[in-house]
């Protein structure tokens, strides 16, 4: 299981090099793979039958709940065989329609990767190891819809699905670590639908939302769901991939997954529901807005999300029956309808449907698959699909407090979705021929197998429901309802109210593909439906951002020194201030002080030696008072006993007065800028912060928890460090590391004020 | 007394005093660059081997034979050993990159001496276990990445070092006062020594004022909200070998230092500490990736993503639970490989398209499909991508607050991560897959042309090989995890670094 989930990422780093080699059959070689791969989980079938699921686990990083661990049931399995027998075809069909392009080899790369990707989706238990892959799909996706990534609106299409899947993605993550806590520390899916409490966790209403947010917009619900048509800037191939077997069906595949575990609630219920059957709606409506080909299928896959969506939901016995086989149905429709849709681009040169007609001659073939996969999707009999769309119509009529409401949006889907059927099985092909951009004819064999297979499985499977019902769809309904439920598929279910509903949508929905012209015509002058998209608010959120950002850098950073400054000083002082006075209250313990007169002569030394040196107008006179401030400081070392730190004091401070008066000597005129309320502002900052330093000292004065180690030390000097200056032997033995550091800082600087001198100087020299 | 903890200091000291007295010989400080580094490098293995098999998982050296607390000790435990780990990669990887790319200007004033001395104050300060020899190696570092910083003297860089430097010194000051408080309150400078004198200290309140000054000088060092300005200011403006260096490991020093003294020193008040630094966080975490957004500069967009992860470090530190600990020593390593490697990556471009601005620059998908590959890498890592690092490191620290039911920064987390990830595909979209623009193609051809194959190769090397850490930490994540997490547990029992260090007679 490891090998075949994996498989595709070795794979990946195989294929640019396998495509280069392989040459124009490279697609059918590379298609050995996932045909493998479906042979693989096909031979699961008669194990998951007989026991129901079975796990497999290989460590990863145990130490944090992450491991390679599987889990195989009907559901997984069903999506598994979709993503690698869909897979196959998908992979024969790129190497005709992407024939002779020289960036094919990457293309296969990334297909592959994604493919494993989605795999591993699927197939997961492990929850951390589901998101792993679930990222990865988004990742590969965007790689795949950017493949045209030198025209602009496809990169910009290819972020917007990135960001709003990995937006939703995020929310994901912390939905599902929740889960995980809700579950008593349980990281894997089977563990979690064994469990019970989860709807007593007290925050369930969230981790709802954000699971769901992780699920609505990877399956492209209302209101997220305007990444997916633009998606279609995709090469077809992917389209056809992502729309029928994958990417948007996982986040279909984690609320079926979790619907044991989750449903059953209010919660649950309502939005699945009501989300799903708007988007089901809304689906269906911008499918037959549509011209471009593609553009139609685009949304008429919204439509089969928001289906499915609303059937789990709705969470009946019969709804989940009707979510599985509505899933299998629409996955061999819609990966035969875009590959079609893909012959049809591809031969013609057009994606617009309405410039197509009388391409029946031509390509008889497309035609007759045409035909049987749109009648799928349309949901007639004898396909497959129209057992699915009873189901559905089953399902909706016992839909608990929204049965009017989902069942009357269901229904004009489905008029409206036969229309958009007829209009694709038919425009195209009859009427009379018209001009396109490329004389239009038959498309080569590898374009052709994946549709024909396809379109003749959805026949099969609606003539002898029985091989879906028994192999799989047993399998997974127990899994998604989480007890098995006794049902039968047939095509003939006597007259009843979802026939009567089917009837009437088949009725209209021809009807409205009679006269398409005249609805298009009407839509188009309902310009307002454009505006009020959510892509809107998209766009809008996405300026913001860069709104913001840029507001946000011209306050913060503002490129002004002295902002900076202030900002960090005045961090200082609210942080320790504050601090400060939370602690000690006004009443700030301050410790003994005794100030003897000739004290009182050197503060008064050093403050006006910084007063003056502030308020003066001349940079001369500020250098000498503050080489006064200095020698101040100087005059305190030496008041407690440390008269060679006050020499030092006394050279470092004369040495800096002498260079300041030869670097202010090339300087032009003093100018003062600020203005006296700026610097009434600074002066206070400068006193708070002062005022704080002072106040500090003062508190921490006579706070002696243990006798200091300078005691230790002076005892020390002379018999062990051979010294009778304390200081020295503290410079250069005790403390020799510090001294060591300090004399690298003092020859680094000089080697940077060397270079910094020479260096200019020769840039000016040249 | 184990002599190892000494060398990743001593060996750059030795690298860089030699460098100068071959001052004169270029090639000689290109090979003293490499082998002083790879050297480093070892070394740093060698003392995390050591430390992680040592019983205590602390070893401690006393400089001069002066014993803890009367002298200056350098410890290395667990986060101590990691960190100049790191560090020796990261010299490693440069001193490499920097052979093809650092002009001959910049080699004959004192760049590589200056690198090595750089590298010493980053070890001395991951491995010094005295809060006043900090100081020193915090100077040390400081004075030496000021003097790269300005080597070239282009108008630009002394704008940037200026501000650099000045609100640098402005943390140091803060540091030295801090220092000084501390050694007046407790009379000792020892860090091991400080556990159990501000244990005994009557009023705890005036420890907890102490430790805001702390916070704030690292805090400025770390570039956390509101103290960052000089991070975007300066680090766009040097070569990108120094910006490399810079990202991986300077402000780390800072993040470095307050996950010291905030697990080891001031957990007298949790409640209080950790809930400024939670809020700094998540600040640091909005202000930075929104800076980010607002940049079509690649080197500038990546500063301001320094600042914005040292947020989700800080995050780590600031929840305070195990697990938290762990993502936040996680998300270090994770994130120095990661980010140099990013600046790496931003200076190859520079030598095939001649500009960092993300609009006279494109089409290197089309023509260097590997460059793409090593941008994903640590790209998408840094977005917190799986199974890349930088989403266990992400995994781990949001984990933790889920667990604590931090909602407020976990929301915040998961939506930097997204606007990180815009960012990324930003460079991506603009760099590799749009077609390089027609009124720009003269001079990338130019650049283009003139790039050896072999330079190119001296440039890809280091890339290389940071990527491949990259996967590394993430596919492997498990014994990363697990140094990760042993680091954790010293840290959250401040007793096994003190008994270490002091001995147990105490």
């Amino acid at each position: 299981m490891l090998l075949a989930v994996l498989s595709g990422f070795i794979l990946c780093a195989l294929a640019p090099w396998l495509t280069r080699s392989l040459g124009d059959r490279a697609g059918w070689l590379l298609a050995i793979l996932p045909a493998g791969l479906f042979a693989y989980f096909l031979g699961w079938i008669p194990e998951v039958i007989e026991t129901g699921a079975v796990t497999l686990q290989y460590p990863w990083i145990p130490g944090l709940d992450i491991n390679l661990s599987f889990l195989v049931d009907g559901l997984s399995l069903l999506f598994a065989l979709l993503i690698s027998g869909i897979g196959t075809f998908i992979i024969i069909y790129a190497g005709g329609y992407l024939h002779g392009d020289p960036y094919l080899p990457r293309f296969y790369a990334i297909m592959f990767a994604f493919t494993a990707a989605m795999l591993g989706v699927v197939l997961s238990d492990n929850l951390l190891t589901l998101f792993v892959f679930w990222e990865l799909t988004s990742i590969t996706s965007y790689l795949l819809i950017g493949y045209h990534h030198e025209d602009k609106e496809a990169r910009w299409c290819a972020l917007q699905g990135l960001f709003v899947t990995v937006a939703g993605g995020l929310a994901l993550l912390a939905g599902l670590l929740m889960l995980a806590v809700a579950a008593g520390g349980e990281y894997t899916l089977s563990g979690i639908l064994a469990s019970d409490g989860l709807q007593e966790y007290p925050f369930y209403t969230a981790m709802v939302l954000a699971i769901l947010a992780g699920t609505f917009t990877k399956s492209a619900q209302v209101p997220f769901h305007f990444w997916l048509p633009n998606a279609m800037a995709a090469p077809t191939p992917v389209s056809a991939f992502l729309h029928s077997a994958t990417m948007v069906k996982a986040g279909v595949y984690l609320m079926a997954r979790l619907n044991p575990a989750l449903g059953g609630t209010e919660l649950w219920f309502y939005m699945l529901g009501i989300f799903g059957a708007v988007t089901m709606f809304t689906g269906s409506f911008m499918a037959l807005r549509s011209t471009g080909i593609k553009a139609m299928l685009a949304y008429s896959t919204i439509m089969a999300l928001g289906t499915l969506t609303m059937l789990i939901g709705i969470g009946t016995e019969a709804a989940i029956v009707a979510a599985m086989a509505f899933l299998l149905a629409h996955a061999l429709y819609k990966a035969a309808l875009f590959m079609l849709a893909g012959v049809l681009d591809h031969e013609t040169g057009t994606k617009d449907i309405t410039r197509m007609g009388g391409l029946r001659r031509a390509m008889p073939i497309t035609f007759v698959t045409a035909c049987v996969a749109a009648l799928s999707l349309a949901g007639l009999p004898p396909l497959f699909g129209f057992i699915a769309k009873e189901l559905m119509f089953e399902a909706t009529l016992h839909g608990g407090a929204l049965t009017t409401f989902t069942t009357v949006l269901a229904l004009l889907s489905a008029i409206m979705i036969m229309a958009v059927a007829a209009i694709f099985a038919l425009r195209p092909f009859i009427g009379a021929r018209t001009e396109t951009p490329k004389s239009p004819h038959e498309g080569p064999l590898s374009m052709l197998i994946g549709p024909v297979v396809l379109a003749a499985l959805s026949l099969v499977f609606g003539v002898a429901a029985f091989i879906p019902e028994a192999a799989l769809l047993q399998a997974a309904v127990t899994a998604v309802h989480g007890r098995p439920v006794d049902f039968h598929l047939y095509l003939w279910h006597g007259v009843n109210v979802p026939l009567l509903l089917s009837a009437i949508a088949i009725v209209i929905g021809l009807l409205a593909f009679r006269f398409w012209d005249a609805v298009l015509a009407g839509f188009r002058r309902m310009p307002f439906i454009d505006r009020l998209g959510p892509e809107r608010g998209y766009e809008r959120l996405m300026d913001g951002l860069v709104w913001l950002a840029e507001w946000q850098t011209r306050v913060l950073q503002n490129g002004y020194m002295s902002n900076y400054i202030i900002t960090l000083v005045l961090t200082t002082v609210a942080l320790t201030g504050w601090t400060l006075f939370v602690h000690t209250g006004t009443a700030i313990p301050l410790g003994d002080i005794n100030v003897r007169i000739y004290e009182w002569f050197t503060v008064g030394l050093i403050l006006a030696g910084a007063l003056f040196a502030t308020i003066t107008g001349s940079r001369l006179t500020a250098v000498a008072a503050l080489g006064m401030a200095g020698f101040g400081v100087a005059l305190v070392f030496v008041e407690f006993s440390a008269p060679d730190l006050g020499t030092t004091q006394i050279m470092v401070e004369t040495l800096t007065v002498i260079l300041l008066v030869l670097v202010l000597y090339r300087l032009p005129a003093f100018v003062n800028f600020s203005s006296p309320g700026t610097r009434l502002r600074d002066a206070l900052i400068a006193a708070s912060f002062g005022g704080l330093m002072t106040l500090l000292i003062l508190v921490v004065h006579d706070i002696n928890v243990a006798e200091p180690i300078s005691d230790q030390l002076v005892q020390w000097s002379y018999p062990e460090g051979h010294g009778r200056n304390i200081v020295n032997v503290i410079l250069v033995d005790f403390r020799a590391l510090d001294t060591l550091g300090e004399i690298f800082v003092v020859g680094l600087a000089a080697i940077g004020v060397y270079a910094m001198i020479q260096l200019r100087a020769e840039d000016r020299r040249q | 007394m184990s002599l190892e903890v000494a060398l990743p200091i001593i060996i750059p000291f030795l690298a860089g005093s030699l460098s100068l007295v071959f001052y004169r010989a270029p090639l000689v400080q290109r090979w003293l660059g490499v082998a002083g580094t790879g050297a480093l490098l070892l070394a740093s293995i060698v003392l995390l081997y050591r430390t992680y098999t040592d019983p205590d998982q602390v070893l401690s050296i006393a400089m001069g034979g002066w014993p803890a607390p009367y002298g200056i000790v350098l410890v290395s435990d667990l986060l101590g050993a990691i960190m100049t780990v790191l560090a020796g990669i990261m010299g490693f990887a440069t001193a490499v990159y920097s052979l093809p790319t650092i002009s001959r200007d910049h080699e004959a004033f004192g760049y590589y001496p200056l690198m090595h001395l750089l590298l010493a104050g980053v070890c001395g300060a991951f491995l010094t276990g005295d809060v006043f020899n900090l100081y020193v190696w915090v100077e040390v570092l400081l004075v030496a990445s000021f003097a790269l910083l300005i080597l070239g003297g282009e108008r630009a860089q002394m704008e940037g070092a200026i501000k650099y430097v000045a609100l640098n010194l402005l943390s140091s000051i803060l540091l030295l006062v801090a220092v000084g408080l501390t050694y007046g309150m407790t009379g000792t400078l020892n860090m091991a020594d400080l556990v159990g004198r501000f244990a005994a200290m009557e009023n705890q309140g005036l420890v907890t004022v102490v430790a805001m000054l702390f916070m704030v000088s690292f805090g400025i060092k770390a570039a956390a909200f509101p103290l960052f300005f000089w991070l975007p200011a300066a680090y766009h403006t040097p070569p990108v070998a120094v910006s490399a260096l810079f990202a991986g490991l300077l402000t780390k020093v800072g993040v470095y230092a307050l996950f010291r003294f905030f697990s080891l020193l001031f957990t007298q008040d949790v409640g209080y500490t950790h809930e400024i630094l939670l809020w700094g966080a998540g600040f640091t975490m909005i202000t930075g990736v929104l800076g980010a957004a607002a940049q079509y500069e690649f080197r500038r967009i990546l500063s301001f993503h320094i600042v914005s992860q040292i947020g989700y470090m800080i995050m780590g530190l600031a929840l305070f639970s195990p697990l938290a600990l762990v993502g936040g020593v996680f998300y270090i390593m994770h994130h120095i490989i990661v980010k140099a490697n990013l600046f790496l990556v931003s200076g190859v471009v520079y030598f095939l398209r001649g500009s960092y601005e993300l609009k006279h620059i494109g089409g290197l998908w089309r023509t260097h499909p590997w460059l793409g590959l090593l941008f994903l890498i640590p790209a998408l890592s840094l977005a917190g991508v799986p199974p890349l690092s930088g989403f266990f490191g992400k995994y781990i620290i949001i984990r933790a607050g889920v667990e604590q039911e931090s909602w407020g920064i976990v929301a915040v987390a998961l939506v930097v991560g997204l606007l990180t990830l815009y960012s990324m595909i930003k460079i991506w979209a603009e760099a590799f897959w749009k077609a390089q623009p027609e009124e720009h193609e003269e001079r990338a051809r130019a650049f283009e042309a003139a790039v050896s194959g072999k330079r190119l190769t001296l440039m890809v090397l280091p890339i290389g090989a940071l990527a491949a850490i990259t996967v590394f930490i993430g596919l492997g994540a498990q014994p990363i995890y697990e140094l990760a997490y042993a680091a954790a547990e010293q840290m959250r029992d401040p007793q096994i670094y003190v008994n270490a260090v002091l001995g147990d007679t105490q």
